[in-house]
């Protein structure tokens, strides 16, 4: 291997900028600079290193993925921990099915995904593109679901803060206000007094999570686009398409992100037979 | 053969400049050299290649869009030199404060504000980015026998990050200053403190994605862009430690900047999750800041470790002793420090319980640094030791971080710890490791290494003036302190009793010796760009990969693949030891 390496080296001349240690390249025994693989940056010495060391770049990267979430979810996990039963109840507010249907929406974008990955594979430019658009047309239905739930939570009062739970007017059949004893507006409050600030913590971590996984899905349409765009140049062929693998890889991780975040913020107290 | 054609004119003219040179000791050792690397079959290819990564492109642009690790390596190091300059200045101005008893200098909202930001500072934007991102920058490429870093363009944003993170950093320093202490301990920093915490904070977390991209590409570049041949147990040491540290950097950075994050939005979003007020729980921001910072503070020394390692088997001309174990040693360094972090919430509501595993685990720790500290001693044990300035560096280097790691110990005690939490025995004691570990290998590094990155020599004897200066102000600065901590003096205040006045001053007195050393380098390092002695590939006969290629390389690093046949520190192949 080594010997091979060497005699591939000292065909070079000394200023050829690609000649150097371990330069794998057909031989060229001529001594003149020979052409790239396409796509083959200098520093690799040729598609299979690349192509490796581009894989574990971004697994890598989502280590560090996992560990942000992680961080957060123990905050998460030692508050359910503290405010059990708080934390049930607040969770009872979310919308199971709506959160239901975009977990599967998600899914299917990551199907998607992946079969624009193996059409990359196989060197088929439209089939690329075909499945990179309903990936973000999925990504886009994620979003605006998630735009939706947000809103309904801003409608009930939800949102940490001095408003957070302000209540409703209860009102009698006819729409009138109802009156306590006192004769002031009766409002009902979703949690008591003890639960309010419990319930506060957990929506604080719901929006927290659920916005920096928003802000990954942006990223990920983002990436998406740049993807469909170096396709439609014509940028990669069967041999070189590093770039639309390792944007697969980093959708898979959002879409497991939410895998994680879907059970702990919307099933945590759904079997009914905890906590009470 | 091309190697025997590439013995040209331009080796006669390295052998000239060697018999002129006028400077014993250089003169000695480079034609020692020239021996030595004659016996390895190793031809140098000239004094000053022609062209190299220095004088290849002139303009502004081409390093502000340099995508060569050496260049980037440089722009880091003046960078950081930047940096250290701020938080050097932060330092003085608490050194004059505690010169007396009475706080006469400034009030107390400006202490806090220079203590804070000499800490944000010194660590995020001097300590961190050290050795990793100039030497390690510089010279993971050149010890694989890699052309550049896996990520060449990541490598570039991560310094921008850094810049940027830098800017906002300083941008909240300049606008009114941040109160918190570095460790932005809540609900002080999420709900009282009236300061620039969200711009500071801004600035941390970007400046750790930088971090974050650093290790991401140090790791790949490790596992796949090896010259052909150089397994994993040739690596050089340096390799292994920044092996270790780029673990942490991905493993470890992410969760304080979620955690910062974190604090970020409850200062502005009003979110409760660290304000006790609201049911949220500040000793969680604790645990979640420690689960970085405390492998952080590994961060800070690993990379020191592996530049001491390299420089006492060059000056000692010896293999490491226990190559292996020292490697294996970072690994366990950077595995145990993810499990100690509570050893710094003693005090706080944490459990004994809990506090007895943590003060355990942080005992443990002491194995592989005392593996470390006793296979470098055994390096130097029959070998032909030589004191050059690099050498002096790193032995101040073991001596200072044995005493910083020992009172450790005192720290993950419990018992001893509760008396001297939140003491100057505290501030003595990463001190002790962060400067008398670091920075002493940071400056033995930059010394080791000047000739490559630069093709001059720095001058010896100011290096040797220098090294001593840095090692009698350092001691005389941060002793005092020790005691100081130990007779009950809390830090971070501006006035205290008369009675601790005497230590105090010599403490003073010791920072000003340290600034002369530390200032030292400054000048007579940009002197030698113009007027040191040219270097030529291998000035100290060392046996890294780096010394097989010119100094400066040129832009591609190597123009014949480099010889990775041996065994790492192959010194006894070494014919003639290093004379004086």
């Amino acid at each position: 291997m080594s010997t091979n390496t060497i005699s591939a080296g000292e065909g070079h001349l000394a200023n050829d900028p690609h000649a150097g240690p371990g330069h794998h390249a057909p031989v060229a025994n001529d001594g003149h600079a020979h052409d790239h693989p396409y796509g083959l940056q200098h520093q690799f010495d040729d598609v299979e290193q690349q192509r490796e060391a581009v894989t574990i770049g971004m697994w890598a990267f989502l280590a560090t993925e996992l560990m942000f979430f992680g961080g957060a979810i123990a905050g998460y996990v030692l508050y359910r921990n503290t405010y059990f039963h708080a934390f049930n109840k607040a969770s009872g507010y979310e919308n199971l099915w709506v959160g239901c249907a975009n977990t599967c929406v998600l899914l299917v974008s990551s199907l998607t995904m992946a079969l624009a990955v193996y059409a990359a594979h196989k060197g088929n430019k439209w089939g690329i593109i075909k499945y990179l658009i309903f990936t973000m047309i999925l990504g886009a239905t994620f979003l605006g679901v998630k735009a939706y739930e947000y809103h309904h939570l801003y409608e009930e009062h939800l949102i940490p803060g001095k408003n957070f739970d302000k209540g409703h007017a209860v009102l009698h059949a006819d729409g009138t206000p109802k009156l306590d004893a006192a004769g002031r507006p009766e409002v009902h409050h979703l949690f008591t007094p003890g639960e309010r600030k419990p319930g506060m913590i957990f929506f604080s971590f719901y929006f927290a999570l659920t916005g920096v996984h928003a802000l990954h899905m942006v990223v990920g349409l983002g990436l998406l686009t740049w993807i469909g765009i170096r396709t439609l140049r014509n940028e990669f062929t069967a041999g070189y398409n590093n770039p639309v693998e390792i944007t697969g890889l980093y959708w898979h991780f959002v879409d497991i992100a939410w895998i994680f975040l879907y059970p702990l913020l919307y099933l945590i107290d759904r079997s009914g037979s905890v906590g009470h | 053969m091309s190697r025997q054609s590439s013995v040209g004119s331009e080796d006669v003219i390295r052998i000239n400049v060697l018999i002129d040179c006028d400077y014993k000791t250089a003169h000695c050792r480079l034609i020692d050299d020239w021996r030595t690397m004659s016996t390895l079959n190793i031809i140098p290819t000239a004094v000053e290649p022609s062209e190299n990564y220095l004088n290849i492109e002139h303009t502004v642009k081409s390093w502000l869009l340099t995508k060569d690790h050496k260049r980037i390596a440089v722009l880091y190091l003046i960078s950081i030199t930047f940096f250290f300059i701020i938080g050097g200045t932060m330092a003085t101005l608490i050194r004059l404060e505690l010169l007396t008893p009475q706080g006469d200098l400034m009030t107390p909202e400006t202490y806090n504000k220079v203590f804070t930001m000499h800490g944000v500072f010194m660590i995020f934007f001097f300590l961190i980015p050290s050795i990793p991102a100039t030497l390690g920058n510089f010279l993971v490429p050149l010890m694989i026998g890699a052309r550049d870093l896996a990520f060449p363009r990541i490598n570039l944003l991560s310094w921008y990050l850094y810049i940027i993170g830098g800017s906002l950093a300083l941008g909240a320093a300049i606008w009114g200053g941040l109160d918190t202490g570095w460790t932005f301990y809540t609900p002080f920093s999420s709900a009282y403190s009236q300061t620039n915490v969200v711009v500071a904070l801004l600035g941390i977390f970007v400046a750790g994605f930088s971090s974050i991209l650093t290790g991401l590409n140090f790791l790949v570049t490790i596992h796949k862009m090896r010259a052909p041949g150089l397994t994993w147990f040739k690596l050089p040491l340096f390799i292994w430690s920044h092996y270790a540290t780029s673990v942490i950097m991905l493993l470890g950075t992410p969760v304080v900047a979620i955690t910062l994050s974190l604090v970020i939005l409850e200062r502005t979003l009003n979110l409760g999750i660290f304000n006790p007020e609201a049911g949220g729980d500040p000793v969680l921001f604790q645990h979640l800041f420690w689960f970085y910072s405390h492998p952080a503070v590994y961060i800070m020394i690993l990379p020191g470790m592996g530049v001491v390692s390299e420089i006492i088997a060059c000056f000692s001309r010896k293999a490491i002793f226990g190559y292996s174990m020292v490697a294996a040693a970072s690994l366990a360094i950077a595995f145990l420090g993810f499990l100690v972090w509570g050893h710094h919430m003693f005090i706080t509501s944490q459990s004994v319980f809990a506090g007895l595993i943590f003060s355990f685990l942080s005992f443990l720790v002491a194995i592989p640094s005392a593996v470390k500290v006793f296979n470098w001693t055994a390096t130097l044990w029959k070998g032909s030791v030589s004191l050059e300035t690099p050498m002096l560096y790193a032995f101040g280097f073991i001596g200072l971080f044995t005493i910083g790691g020992l009172t450790g110990l005192f720290l993950a005690s419990m018992a001893t710890d509760i008396h001297l939490t939140d003491t100057y025995f505290i501030v003595a004691h990463f001190h002790y490791v962060m400067v008398g570990g670091m920075v002493l290998a940071y400056l033995a590094g930059v010394h080791f290494w000047w000739p490559k990155i630069t093709g001059r020599m720095y001058p010896e004897w100011l290096g040797k003036f220098a090294a001593f200066a840095v090692f009698i102000g350092f001691n005389l600065t941060f002793f005092p302190q020790f005691l100081l901590g130990y007779l009950g003096m809390p830090r971070r205040y501006h006035a205290y009793p008369v009675e601790f006045q005497v230590l105090n001053v010599l403490s003073t007195a010791g920072a000003s010796v340290l600034a002369i050393g530390f200032a030292l380098p400054l000048f007579y390092l940009l002197w030698s760009l113009k007027y040191g002695k040219i270097a030529g590939p291998n000035p100290y006969g060392a046996t890294g990969l780096e010394w097989q290629t010119s100094s400066p390389p040129t832009i591609f690093n190597f123009d014949t693949p480099p010889d990775t046949s041996d065994q790492p520190y192959p010194y006894h192949k070494r014919e003639v030891p290093l004379e004086h």
